[in-house]
């Protein structure tokens, strides 16, 4: 019972007025910023950094909690209401909760979603604060040849399983990996890719990278297709649900977390796979049950499973991230980026270093969950009006915080021209149907690599063996060359609908 | 490429794709070069040489690839969206008003100060992408950048840029 102790504390530290405040404040601008259509939770939560600057770590912490959940939250009324889902991760919940806001249950869809993000949240942080130490211990022992191993599996996971297409999966990587190139060599100082800039010398900001990519990238590819036509918003009142809604919710709320935890926790791509999975389970398992199956038509438990396996999922996430310092999405590595800036290194020293940083950012995340859902439930009709914000001030309105949130990094012209080059790159990357997820990914795991191959080299006096050295090390490349394989052997086995139908959904923006 | 989608028009070949391989193998060689002019120290096995090469040399084979895929026949899945209407050509009419704005947010910056360029980069892009209220747009800039001014300024303690309005904000 020392984690139940230890999340009590953390809660101790958590609950002041003040942090209360600063965790409301995030979960209200998260879902704001998560409800445009368009903007994904790591598109929110790079958007939204440059807010808690002046703050110190703890809260700081405590507002990203609540700015991510936010993020995720926004982004269901988003596909929901709208039928075209922001991020990959909602994908799912656009199919079956668009039919039902259709129907004129959309507040019934909200409500669902709403609820079953928070019983999904809530047992998914339960278990990272019970997993992430014991994880943490034993990571404190593996060595640099592992690290490397398994952030290779991690590129090679998030490029070939995820997307249409793997041949852009790693020429997303490449661009990231060249882009993390960039600045001084961190233990010659020597500088790479510079081109004799001063301003590069220091390498490029994460920040700067993702709201590039993100929201210039997005705002530019929108502005060459904007669709001219009036929007169709379903309008909603306040989310509840019946009895009968109750009783079909709760079991996919659960099935949907059991799946989404491990994915998130695993480096496959964040919630694309489990969401997929849950809404497929749970209409065999309807199907099976025979009846009334509403499946095409807006049933409820396929809103219920796949947000609940979305937030698990997100909660998983934290798990190689807070004990392995190891990020598995393009949140995670926003997350990662703005740890850094506050002094913090993750990774399998932070349980011991920084203990009452960690449980205050898991209590932060259990109240700011709750928060989600006392506030966003009575607020949902007033976000719903956010969809119907026009189109050309919705985009104006994100290019202007794309650039203040750039520029208020360093008060310089400098990274608002990098702002730019990065939004010319998303517009590129969309027009080619390359994945961002592989992209991201790579700027912030490719630095911490070479650190670990050079680490392991260093060892064996510059010999390739150096890399091998561990068993644990020889059993992950094994994954890495099974993960190379395994989507070739299962495109062979799956049944042909199936494939067609995921692959109809693959090609969406991973957030 | 198995899972490639061909089912468009067969011979359908995305001419702009050469163009992004041959970037992509641009940067890749550029990559490499740069990584030659790299010193080596005494007893460093590894050398800051190693990584750029993989990635240089990964890059330039990408870029091979890709070209080859093209000339197969292999056409991009362009991103769909909320707002994206991907059957009509792209409008690069408004692209290009939208960058000239964000070229002159860069220039003018430090110049005029973030109250007035954040206001006019606000009205700017709502006026390329169509909208025709230009006097509440430029209201609503000014609400939006003279705020985030104050409260970069006094919140954060992070002064931005005043510019020309310094002494008045």
């Amino acid at each position: 019972m020392d984690t139940l102790n230890l999340l009590l504390d953390g809660f101790a530290s958590a609950l002041t007025l003040e942090n209360l405040a600063y965790a409301s404040i995030g979960v209200l601008l998260g879902t704001f910023v998560g409800v445009l259509p368009g903007i994904g939770p790591a598109m929110a939560l790079a958007l939204l950094l440059p807010v808690t600057y002046g703050l110190d770590a703890t809260q700081a912490l405590i507002m990203f909690a609540g700015i991510y959940y936010g993020g995720m939250y926004g982004g269901s009324t988003t596909s929901i209401l709208l039928n075209t889902p922001g991020e990959s991760a909602s994908v799912m919940t656009a199919i079956e909760g668009n039919k039902m806001a259709k129907k004129g249950r959309a507040a019934q869809a909200l409500a669902t979603a709403a609820i079953g993000s928070f019983v999904a949240g809530t047992i998914g942080t339960l278990l990272v604060a019970f997993f992430t130490p014991t994880i943490a211990t034993w990571a404190v022992e593996i060595g640099a040849p592992t690290y490397f191993a398994i952030m290779l599996l991690a590129m090679v996971l998030v490029s070939s399983v995820l997307g249409a297409s793997k041949l852009r999966g790693f020429i997303a990587l490449a661009i990231g990996l060249t882009i993390g190139l960039v600045g001084l060599d961190a233990s010659t100082a020597q500088a790479r890719l510079t081109g004799g800039s001063l301003e590069l010398a220091d390498g490029i900001d994460i920040v700067v990278v993702a709201v590039g990519v993100f929201a210039i990238g997005e705002a530019l590819w929108t502005a060459a297709h904007l669709r001219r036509r009036p929007i169709d918003v379903i309008p909603v009142g306040r989310p509840f649900m019946g009895r009968a809604d109750w009783s079909r919710s709760w079991a996919p709320w659960l099935r949907g977390t059991a799946l989404g935890f491990p994915f998130g926790a695993l480096p496959a791509g964040g919630a694309e796979t489990p969401t997929f999975l849950s809404y497929i389970t749970e209409r065999k398992l309807a199907r099976r049950r025979g009846g009334a199956d509403e499946f095409g038509e807006g049933a409820i438990e396929g809103v219920a499973g796949p947000e609940a396996a979305n937030n698990a999922s997100a909660a998983g996430m934290f798990v190689p991230l807070l004990a392995l310092g190891l990020p598995v999405t393009a949140t995670a590595s926003i997350l990662l980026a703005a740890m850094q800036k506050y002094g913090i290194v993750p990774g399998p020293t932070l349980m011991t270093d920084q203990p009452d940083l960690i449980w205050t950012l898991l209590a932060s995340l259990l109240i700011g969950n709750t928060l989600l859902l006392v506030i966003n439930l009575p607020l949902a009709p007033v976000w719903a009006k956010l969809l119907r914000i026009p189109r050309p001030q919705l985009y104006a309105g994100i290019l202007f915080f794309a650039c203040l949130g750039a520029y208020s990094v360093g008060q310089s012209a400098f990274d608002l021209a990098m702002l730019l080059l990065f939004g010319g790159l998303g517009f590129a990357i969309r027009r080619f149907g390359i994945p961002v997820l592989p992209l991201i990914l790579a700027v912030i795991l490719g630095p911490l690599m070479e650190v670990k191959m050079r680490e392991a080299l260093d060892l064996s006096g510059g010999d390739v063996s150096g890399l091998f050295n561990e068993p644990l090390a020889i059993f992950v490349y094994a994954l890495v060359v099974l993960a190379a394989l395994s989507p070739l052997l299962i495109a062979r086995f799956r049944p042909p609908m199936l494939h067609e139908q995921h692959d109809q959904h693959r090609d969406q923006e991973v957030s | 490429m198995s899972d490639e989608k061909t089912a468009a028009p067969p011979q359908t070949i995305d001419k702009a794709q050469y163009g992004l391989a041959a970037v992509l193998a641009l940067v890749g060689v550029y990559t490499i070069v740069d990584a030659r002019g790299l010193n080596v120290g005494f007893g460093d096995p590894v050398g800051p040489r190693v990584f750029p090469y993989v990635i240089g040399t990964l890059m330039v084979l990408l870029a091979v690839l890709l070209a080859i895929a093209t000339a197969r026949g292999d056409v991009p899945q362009a991103e769909e969206g909320e707002d994206v209407d991907l059957t009509t050509p792209p409008d690069w009419a408004t692209v290009g008003k939208l960058v000239a704005i964000l070229v002159l947010n860069i220039l003018l910056v430090n110049v005029l100060g973030w109250a007035i360029t954040g206001a006019l980069l606000f009205a700017g892009c709502a006026w390329a992408l169509g909208s025709r209220t230009l006097v509440r747009d430029l209201v609503v800039g000014v609400i939006l950048s003279v705020a985030s001014w104050y409260f970069f300024y006094s919140g954060l303690g992070v002064p931005l840029s005043p510019g020309l309005l310094d002494g008045v904000l």
